[in-house]
């Protein structure tokens, strides 16, 4: 097959990783934080910065798009986007989170949760429905994303305990296997591009930032994070140090994704065939609604 | 049932780029919107070189990506399978831009004109704000399409019905018409030549077919 023509996307720029970054994050610490908090309210010392970062990335987007005054025609497509199905837990998921810092009631803290659960795997599944982007549209992304968003929440929570003096220690070791996990995924997520014949464009640009993204976010976290439940007396600086990398490796991946490695599928001439072609329906046949 | 779609013959095409710029006459695009471009291509090296020029545009999928991905319902598609965008419901926000693999989508939030950014006096009657920070590609001249139909003339055979890439091609090389009537142009090339869709394995199924030997008339 021949394939050229493949370039950098330049439709979504930083304003986008920045939801997927913030958006990650929040809605990763909200769900750690709904089960730190069980049975209710909600820590608001952890709430309340998920809340800001889940709405700082969808204000975002917001800027991104041409017609911002439209913005509300984004819930018009649950069907089958999920961009419209992520705006659409958030719009539920902000308020409730709110609510679930002011009443101590178990179901809004489990609802809280579970949507917060919901915003990650959609943020997940936007990339994977990116059909023209090799690099986006491949399944691993998925898991990648998710493992990613749970990473940067733990280790932000540990973070924010941290400095408010009291360190959340079942977080030590959450944080250590969620470090593992991702390490894997990342690995399984380039293996899988490798396989895909991804561009080669995006898979060296991955590669280009594997150093720091494997063993600077991922890979040196996990020692330093191993190290502190063997060396009780720096455990504080070990953790925290790891929690400060798990946090920055989690952002500068998703960054790499969506700015550096999203080249386009790029044009292709394909498999010759000869015979009349089958001919599949339009998968919608719905009407133009400017012609009569 | 009718399925409209675009055979382009790689055998006969020029790159001469007369469909970019019948394509931009006729649906007045600004200079940074190409609807319709032909792709210079070059592969191999020397004395094993090989070049060929490929028309790429929207390619009006059977399960166009764009559609599924659009969250405001603006990407729509017709029962004969033409890929639309409504202007007044998109929200620009490019999702169907990275959704779709054929580069065929474009965004203008700024228009520059041919000579900066004021219009000349051509470019200012037939500007349209309403594509201006939407998504827009190429439509496949449904517009002439339709009215073509309601004149009683058949798209792909009538000029006056069918799209203006098509009839300013000057090798012949662009065909639109009806893949689901056999006895049609467009069938008649694909029963009798051999043929490729692009990104066939992302199953998208286009409305838009590339006649191709495989190089044999350059040898």
């Amino acid at each position: 097959m021949i394939r050229f023509g493949s370039t950098l996307q330049n439709y979504w720029d930083w304003r986008a990783a920045g939801n997927f970054i913030f958006g990650g994050t929040g809605s990763g610490l909200l769900i750690l934080a709904t089960l730190m908090s069980w049975p209710g309210p909600l820590e608001p010392a952890a709430g309340l910065p998920a809340v800001v970062l889940i709405g700082l990335g969808l204000f975002l987007v917001w800027l991104e798009i041409g017609r911002p005054w439209r913005f509300l025609h984004v819930f018009f497509h649950p069907q089958t986007s999920w961009m419209t199905r992520e705006g659409s837990v958030a719009v539920l998921l902000l308020p409730l989170a709110l609510l679930a810092i002011v009443f101590a009631q178990g179901w809004l803290l489990a609802l809280t949760g579970v949507l917060a659960i919901a915003f990650l795997y959609c943020q997940a599944r936007i990339l994977q429905a990116s059909k023209g982007i090799p690099a986006w549209r491949e399944p691993a992304v998925v898991p990648l994303i998710v493992i990613s968003g749970l990473t940067e929440g733990t280790a932000l929570l540990f973070l924010i305990s941290a400095v408010a003096g009291q360190p959340q220690s079942w977080t030590e070791p959450l944080l250590v296997i969620l470090l593992a996990a991702r390490g894997y995924a990342w690995v399984r997520y380039r293996a899988a591009l490798t396989a895909a014949e991804a561009p080669a464009e995006a898979l060296a640009a991955l590669g280009r930032f594997n150093p720091l993204l494997l063993g600077g976010g991922n890979v040196l976290p996990l020692v330093l994070a191993l190290a502190a439940t063997a060396l009780p007396t720096q455990q504080l600086p070990l953790m925290f140090s790891a929690a400060l990398l798990a946090l920055a490796g989690g952002w500068l991946s998703k960054f790499v994704i969506i700015r550096k490695a999203a080249h386009l599928q790029g044009y292709a001439v394909g498999r010759l065939r000869r015979g009349r072609p089958q001919i599949r329906p339009p998968v919608r046949r719905k009407p133009d609604r400017f012609v009569s | 049932m009718t399925r409209w779609v675009m055979v382009a013959d790689l055998n006969r095409c020029v790159g001469c780029q007369t469909c970019t710029a019948a394509c931009k006459h006729t649906n007045a695009t600004l200079p940074q919107v190409q609807w319709r471009k032909v792709i210079d291509i070059e592969w191999g090296s020397y004395p094993d070189a090989h070049r060929l020029f490929m028309p790429v545009g929207c390619q009006h999928c059977a399960d166009p990506p764009c559609m599924s991905v659009c969250p405001s319902t603006a990407t729509g598609q017709r029962e004969d399978g033409i890929v639309t965008i409504d202007y007044d419901l998109c929200i620009g926000c490019g999702y169907c831009m990275v959704a779709c693999p054929y580069q065929a989508r474009y965004k203008v939030t700024r228009p520059h004109f041919a000579y900066g950014d004021e219009p000349m006096p051509s470019e200012a009657v037939r500007f349209d704000e309403g594509r201006m920070g939407v998504a827009q590609k190429c439509t496949f001249c449904s517009d002439r399409v339709d009215e073509g139909l309601a004149r009683g003339l058949t798209p792909g055979i009538d000029p006056e019905a069918t799209p203006g890439c098509v009839n300013a091609c000057i090798a012949d090389a662009l065909s639109f018409g009806d893949i689901e009537d056999e006895n049609s142009n467009v069938s008649r090339l694909l029963e009798e030549k051999t043929w490729f869709q692009m990104h066939g394995e992302l199953e998208t199924e286009t409305g838009f077919y590339y006649l191709w030997d495989g190089g044999k008339q350059e040898e």
